[in-house]
């Protein structure tokens, strides 16, 4: 007999169970249709794989896993999927969300599936790869991905099976335990095989499950199959409630306290649940997927309460009515147990993975609770808390919305069990303070990590912005520098020629530097001039021609086009056209006479660079007044906000008016604009111009509905000054 | 002698000080070049509590700037889209008491939006492109620009530049990924909601 430990707190409600152990396991008739939610599980939705209308089979893949922390989707059973679209899922929020859902054809009809019992000559990676292909999460509750925490990068040495099932009502993994403890078994072999058979292997069960107890121990003793199977020990410890958390179950069998921010494995321990286990083995020794489980219904507003085995996806309804469901009883439907369970939207939401219970109970069963009262520091919750917390600390902190203190004081160790409220005094709900806190903490720090993302974004922004600038004004500089080196050298040309001229006349004696300069000027300039000169005019004058010809067959082209009714826009583009074949003949007959010129006098210099330069003072100032955008817009959205501010609503939805009806204006010069031009974009323009005045339109309806002042002796001012901050804009 | 003995006296007092001065003063100096802090602290903690939305309302270019601002003595109840939640952090920070947001800058915004183009009526005139402060719209010119819904701080400074009017600032719908559960209402809020229980004394409950 292993030795077990105690933990601290715990409370001991009434169990409850045996409203639902009556009988054995009951299998639920096929519903008519099946909701399966693409997110039964922590982590990535699943993705669809299949269209509406298509026809699938029982256990074939219709949602396959996104990502590592996420699950396949199976179908329960075959059919036709009928939509893909939001549906209420069993969630606490009560919100929808993406689901599949299918339309039953009775038949009922398996895939080709198929499974092994030697799993033993398996590798640990196909077995796994099977769990994570059968869509197999944790079956406890929290629904996590199996395959993810069968794969630990630590050694394990402990495999705990979670059998503990301490919530009050739940009979779930009890009735699992009492018919199919074999089954069990095998699986429990699966895992360890998985985990490269760890030292020791441990059922953590309570003591109120005798008989699950003794058919685990029986089918323990009559293992058959498989000869070289480990050694399971069956552990059993008294009944508390919450022994079946996951970190108060580890320290009952094992005495160690999973440190806080870590997990199990950290220590060596893996823990499963036994109706997951179950499951393992349906997936490798059948090659079934996750297609059903055993559900407990209970409560005193149900007729025939007990443990259903039912398809993932079927409506709460259909389950409820087969358990003789009595809905003027009840006020509302909890899925999951009373102390952790949430209530049901409405009944209509299907079950799914994680759904271990539908506790349908009666006014008098479980009353409203009374109103809460102030707390009278009696310190009940903290004797209680499993998890050693001091939950009226964090009840003040939550109060207060003081996050630093409640992350000090360990909020999220707390397990959400419920124990502090069940025992308050003062009926205070603790836990629910504890989980807004919870929500507001995550969400506090998902916005921090979005702000530090914009940060980094921004100041990335920043440095490109100054980087550009900086690279304009260098390059600003180096065509000044250029320009200024370009004209010394002219100016150098000319007072040498000066100078060569004077040396003729003159043989007065001159610097030897210019000398020198004078010569080598000379030198380049013969070498350059001829050859070169002829050459590039011989190339000027093809391109030319080439272009000439070009824009005379464009011309031809519209004419041919120009049928029956010459539209505006048409005799535009024609005299464009035309303008651009006189250009280019005019360039032609330049380059033409140019090279006349040289032909009949060689010695002449040329004269071509002077006029290309650019003159780097128009450039300048052309950069100078293209401000950085963004800090344009900044001021002009300061400038508005300032001056909204200082306005009655009123004032702010005339003026909001009088800015759309610039815009308008804005809009409708550019129409013109772009109607004159013949330019592409006219239609998005006029798209422009409609929405806008609709807007308008829109907001003078507001206006009149707002104020009683005639609105045209107020437009005339804010329109006027509009419209000349958007000249200054534009 | 005592005259002597006196400014033999005053002598090792003068020196004595001297000397304690001088080795302060190098250890002082030595301190202020070795343990100098780059850059200042507060400005980024201050930055650091800013939403980042890079919005311009507060009149900087930006929450850097504005951080720096504060540092420089300019009131704390400027930013409306970190609202009154980044106002106390900010008086909390600083220790000073916080004020109420100032209207003259805007107001809060009960859910955050995004900028969304409505792409078949986009240009690509890449106006918008130029006026985000994170650079969170993707697009080339003449060709369709869109919004990276994720990086977008809905600052909505594009929206005024867009020469289609095309970008609508759209709130962001609440999914299951970002609920939580809301905290108990409280005597007093249970009091006034319409919702409210007949119970709201403990009393009539036991009756």
């Amino acid at each position: 007999m292993t030795k077990v430990w105690d933990i601290h707190g715990g409370i001991h409600p009434a169990q409850n169970k045996q409203q639902s152990l009556g009988g054995a396991i009951r299998a639920v008739p096929l519903p008519p249709t099946l909701i399966l939610p693409l997110s039964q599980h922590i982590g990535a939705p699943a993705g669809p794989v299949v269209s509406v209308g298509d026809k699938v089979l029982k256990g074939q893949v219709i949602a396959t896993a996104k990502g590592f922390v996420s699950a396949p989707v199976h179908a329960p059973s075959s059919g036709v999927i009928s939509a893909i679209e939001e549906q209420s899922v069993p969630h606490a929020s009560g919100m929808k969300a993406p689901c599949i859902v299918m339309t039953t054809d009775g038949a009922d009809s398996w895939m080709a599936h198929s499974g092994t019992l030697a799993y033993r000559d398996c590798s640990a990676a196909e077995l796994l790869s099977t769990i994570a292909e059968s869509g197999i999460t944790g079956l406890g509750g929290a629904g996590f991905p199996s395959a993810v925490k069968l794969q630990p990068r630590q050694s394990i040495d402990t495999l705990i099976i979670n059998a503990t099932e301490c919530e009050p009502y739940i009979t779930a993994d009890d009735q699992l335990m009492r018919q199919r403890s074999d089954d069990i078994l095998i699986g429990i072999d699966i895992l360890a095989h998985i985990l490269g058979d760890p030292e020791r292997i441990l059922i953590g069960i309570e003591d109120n499950k005798p008989e699950a107890q003794l058919a685990l121990a029986t089918a323990l003793k009559n293992r058959s199959h498989t000869e070289q199977a480990c050694t399971i020990e069956v552990v059993e410890f008294p009944t508390k409630y919450p022994s079946g958390g996951e970190k108060q179950l580890i320290q009952i069998l094992t005495g160690e306290e999973v440190p806080s921010g870590k997990l199990p494995a950290d220590l060596g321990i893996v823990c499963q649940n036994i109706g997951t286990s179950h499951a393992i083995y349906r997936a490798i020794c059948h090659g079934e997927p996750l297609i059903s489980r055993i559900t407990t219904v209970t409560g005193q507003a149900c007729g025939k309460p007990g443990n259903y085995e039912v398809l993932i996806g079927t409506p709460a309804k259909h389950l409820l009515a087969e358990a003789e469901f009595d809905q003027t009883r009840c006020p509302n439907v909890v899925m999951g147990g009373p102390m952790m369970g949430f209530t049901l939207p409405s009944v209509d939401v299907p079950i799914i993975k994680s759904s271990n219970c539908l506790l349908a109970t009666t006014r008098e069963e479980s009353p409203t609770p009374p109103p809460a009262q102030a707390c009278i520091r009696c310190g009940h919750c903290a004797e209680v808390c499993p998890a050693s917390l001091l939950p009226q600390q964090l009840y003040w902190h939550a109060q207060a919305k003081n996050y630093e203190r409640l992350e000090a004081h360990h909020l999220a160790d707390c397990i959400e069990c419920g124990a502090c409220s069940y025992v308050c005094p003062s009926s205070i709900p603790l836990v629910q303070y504890y989980r807004a806190a919870k929500g507001e903490i995550r969400l506090i720090a998902e916005e921090k990590r979005q702000s530090d993302r914009a940060r980094v974004r921004f100041e990335h922004h920043q440095a490109r912005v100054e980087r550009e600038e900086k690279a304009k004004a260098a390059k600003r500089e180096a065509r000044k520098l250029a320009a200024e080196a370009a004209k010394a050298k002219r100016e150098a040309e000319a007072a040498n020629n000066q100078a060569t001229d004077a040396d003729k006349k003159d043989p007065a004696p001159v610097d030897a530097n210019d000398i020198v300069q004078a010569a080598m000027a000379r030198v380049a300039a013969n070498q350059a001039s001829p050859k070169d000169q002829h050459q590039r005019l011989q190339r000027a004058i093809k391109s030319t021609a080439a272009r000439l010809q070009k824009a005379e067959q464009g011309l031809e082209a519209l004419l041919k086009d120009d049928g029956a009714e010459p539209s505006a826009e048409l005799l535009a583009q024609r005299d464009q056209q035309r303008a651009t074949i006189e250009q280019a003949r005019l360039r032609h007959e330049e380059a033409n006479a140019k090279l006349a010129a040289l032909d009949a006098s060689e010695n002449t210099p040329p004269q071509a660079g002077a006029e290309k330069a650019p003159s780097p003072a128009t450039t300048v100032s052309g950069d100078d007044q293209n401000l950085d955008p963004a800090a344009m817009a900044i001021a002009r959205a300061q400038k508005n906000a300032a001056e909204q501010a200082s306005m009655s609503p009123q004032q702010k939805q005339q003026k909001q008016r009088d800015a759309l009806e610039g815009r308008l204006k804005k809009a409708q010069a550019r129409l013109s604009q772009a109607q004159s031009e013949g330019s592409e974009q006219v239609e998005a323009f006029s798209n422009a111009v409609a929405t806008l005045s609709e807007k308008l339109k829109t907001a003078d309806l507001e206006l009149s509905t707002l104020g009683q002042t005639n609105p045209a002796s107020n437009a005339s001012q804010p329109v006027n000054q509009q419209t000349s901050q958007s000249e200054e804009n534009s | 002698m005592t005259e002597m003995s006196s400014l033999e006296l005053l002598l090792t007092a003068v020196i004595a000080l001297v000397a304690l001065a001088t080795i302060f003063g190098v250890i002082l100096g030595y301190a202020a070049v070795s343990f100098k802090v780059e850059g200042n602290p507060l400005a980024e903690q201050i930055d650091a509590l800013l939403p980042q939305t890079q919005c311009g309302n507060c009149g900087y270019p930006g929450c850097k700037p504005y951080a720096q601002a504060i540092v420089d003595g300019e009131p704390i109840n400027k930013c409306p889209p970190g609202g009154q939640a980044t106002i106390d952090a900010l008086a909390a920070l600083l220790d000073v008491p916080a004020p109420e947001l100032d209207a003259e800058h805007g107001e809060e915004a009960e859910v955050k939006s995004v900028a969304y183009i409505r792409e078949d009526e986009c240009i690509g005139c890449t106006k918008c492109i130029q006026a985000c402060p994170v650079d969170a719209i993707l697009g080339a010119a003449k060709l369709m620009h869109t919004v990276i819904v994720d990086e977008c701080t809905g600052c909505d400074l594009c929206v005024e530049p867009c020469p289609v009017d095309c970008i609508d600032m759209l709130e962001i719908p609440s999914t299951l990924g970002d609920w939580h559960w809301q905290a108990p209402q409280t005597p007093a809020e249970r009091f006034t909601s319409k919702h409210r229980d007949s119970n709201i004394i403990a009393t009539d409950h036991a009756a």
